[in-house]
């Protein structure tokens, strides 16, 4: 159930009662098969190695020069991470990571468990029919989502404004907004992504016996009450994986911001990754984007661990 | 492991009839959660049905006010506009080759270090082990800079190795595979091996046919992220040459008259959802179970 089961099974001890030539035969066995391991372990080692592992340690060194991708490059300290700390602009940009994170994270989990429960009845028709139309956007690239809503949405030409004005609402142009902006993009990311986390919390509710659900009903509990007694205690394992999962994805936000916003307006849209990828390959300060980019390390192996904690965690609560 | 996620997505059962007022509530919130499903169901395909109406529709309609949800006359004039602003064959062709060159060559490499971590007991696996929960923890968009530097250091920018080649093994991937792997009785290969098959041997014709849903599952997985991507297309690749066609599209935003091209935009758009529609549709079931399946055990 949890993210990581431990693959280290301990040696098996040699017996006092083994003969020594018996042992080096062991011994040889055990060779051979770190041999073998290795081969089997080497093309997909030498990958990782080459473009995660070292790129990972060049990334560290980067973020303590001035590095700009031409000529000379100087070692500078730790001014560039003085400088995310401190450059009003990029620490707006961590904070708009934030509060994406923020909206992103309890609404698509709100919504992916909401249909979820709906599609968790037996007793409804097209069951699979509704299960395959509401998990299509997790197909379809954020790219393409992001040109769609920015043509929905156009203040000039879209549908949405235009039906809304029908009904008496002035939607405006939501992305030159600096309020609404954010949460334009982070509902895009919500809308594509919310079948992924209906299809985790399906499995999840299937994981809850029935007998649970029975019994609350003799005992007179109410849908609400059920809901409360029964089905959010049983999801707890796979709701601990989903948030986390989901604060994750939410600080890698990039796509629909660099198609609908560019980022824009004054900075209201700008990420943490948009801006490693703005400094990095538009503004050619490598060294700034790569402590930009060890912030984000950090984040990300900070709410990893967390992640493994409480799974541990539940494990030992289990036994 | 896996009972849950078959159960979920066994065929609903015939609902249970009861006589009287208990079945008429039954009715109500039966009917009050299909209404539930519908909107739901409207939300997430309405954007899509615009993109196909829109990508048919005549250009001078698309940029109107007011807009039509349904176009006068269908014509094929965007995807002209489409080839006359970006090589979409070209790029499509790009997109292809990348997602289904990481595909392969992932499935291969991953499906042989799962099999060593899973399947041979040797010393130093512990080691290995850790250090990839470490490594996957680790977000690629970190590491954009060094591996920018890295492949033009190599000379691979704008080539189908520099964008294949540093994603031709991944740690999820790997841990996924190997947790199926692990899951195979022990028996298979133990009466294998006794017979004097190699270790490649058993890998190749025991494990991998054992194993075909979990590869099936993860191939899916990989060509769906990769011709999806965005980020790392727009960064390895500036020629026309080798971008695959999710970056070619993001350059349609921009125009010289300042209204985006839409019409164009949306055509655009359904080239590049239609090959994953089509196979979403045709193996929806292996790719909703694959979900639930990473979901799980992450």
């Amino acid at each position: 159930m949890t993210s990581v089961q431990p693959a280290y099974r301990a040696p098996r001890r040699l017996g006092g009662g083994i003969p020594p030539d018996r042992s080096r035969q062991i011994a040889r066995h055990e060779r051979g098969r770190a041999l073998r391991a290795t081969a089997f372990l080497a093309p997909a080692l030498a990958v990782i190695i080459a473009f995660v592992f070292l790129p990972a340690f060049s990334a560290l060194r980067l973020s303590f020069t001035d590095a700009s991708g031409f000529g000379e490059e100087s070692w500078i300290g730790l001014d560039n991470y003085v400088a995310v700390f401190t450059d009003p602009a990029t620490l707006r940009a961590i904070w708009n990571t934030v509060g994406y994170a923020v909206m992103y994270g309890p609404l698509v989990i709100a919504v992916g468990l909401g249909a979820a429960l709906l599609l968790n009845r037996k007793d409804v028709p097209l069951r699979s029919f509704f299960r395959t139309i509401i998990f299509l956007p997790f197909v379809i690239s954020m790219a393409v989502a992001s040109l769609a809503w920015a043509f929905l949405l156009d203040p000039n030409l879209g549908l949405i404004p235009y039906w809304l004005g029908k009904v008496g609402i002035q939607m405006g142009d939501i992305f030159a907004s600096t309020t609404w902006a954010l949460p334009a993009v982070t509902a895009v990311a919500i809308w594509k992504n919310f079948g992924y986390f209906m299809v985790i919390f399906l499995a999840g509710l299937q994981g809850i016996p029935r007998y649970l659900y029975e019994a609350a009903i003799l005992d007179g509990a109410g849908a609400w009450r059920q809901f409360r007694a029964v089905t959010m205690p049983g999801l707890r394992a796979t709701m601990t994986f989903v948030i986390v999962f989901a604060i994750i994805g939410a600080f890698q936000a990039f796509d629909q911001i660099y198609i609908m916003t560019q980022g824009g307006p004054d900075r209201a849209t700008e990420t943490i990754v948009y801006r490693i990828y703005t400094d990095g390959f538009r503004d050619f300060r490598m060294g700034f984007a790569s402590a930009l980019s060890y912030v984000l390390l950090v984040i990300t192996l900070a709410l990893g661990l967390i992640q493994l904690r409480i799974g541990a965690k539940r494990e030992k609560d289990l036994e | 492991m896996n009972q849950t996620t078959t159960a979920s997505l066994a065929p609903a059962r015939p609902p249970a009839r009861r006589r009287g007022s208990a079945s008429t509530a039954r009715l109500l919130t039966q009917s009050g959660v299909v209404a539930g499903l519908l909107v739901f169901a409207a939300l997430t395909s309405f954007p899509v049905v615009v993109v196909v109406l829109s990508a048919f529709s005549p250009e001078s309609e698309v940029l109107s006010w007011p807009p039509n949800f349904i176009p006068s006359r269908f014509t094929l004039e965007n995807f002209d506009g489409l080839t006359a602003r970006i090589p979409v064959f070209a790029q499509s062709w790009n997109s292809f080759v990348f997602a289904a060159a990481v595909t392969g060559l992932s499935l291969v490499f991953n499906s042989l270090a799962a099999y060593a971590l899973a399947r041979i007991d040797f010393k130093g696996r512990y080691v290995i082990f850790t250090v990839l929960i470490a490594i996957m923890m680790v977000p690629f968009q970190a590491l954009l800079v060094p591996l920018y530097e890295l492949i033009s250091d190599i000379g691979w920018v704008n080539t189908y190795a520099g964008l294949v080649i540093p994603r031709a093994a991944d740690v999820a991937g790997i841990f996924l595979l190997r947790q199926f792997f692990i899951t195979l009785p022990r028996d298979l290969d133990s009466a294998a091996r006794i017979d004097g098959a190699s270790e490649l041997r058993v890998f190749w014709s025991i494990i991998l046919p054992n194993a075909k849903p979990a590869l099936l599952t993860m191939a899916l997985f990989h060509f769906v992220n990769n011709w999806n991507d965005l980020l790392w297309p727009l960064i390895m690749t500036s020629d026309s040459s080798v971008r695959p066609l999710t970056a070619g599209l993001a350059l349609l935003t921009g125009s010289a008259t300042g209204v985006a091209p839409y019409g164009v935009m949306m055509a655009g758009s359904l080239v590049a959802i239609v090959p994953l529609v089509v196979l979403y549709l045709l193996v929806q079931r292996r790719f909703i179970e694959g979900v639930a399946m990473t979901g799980m055990k992450g």
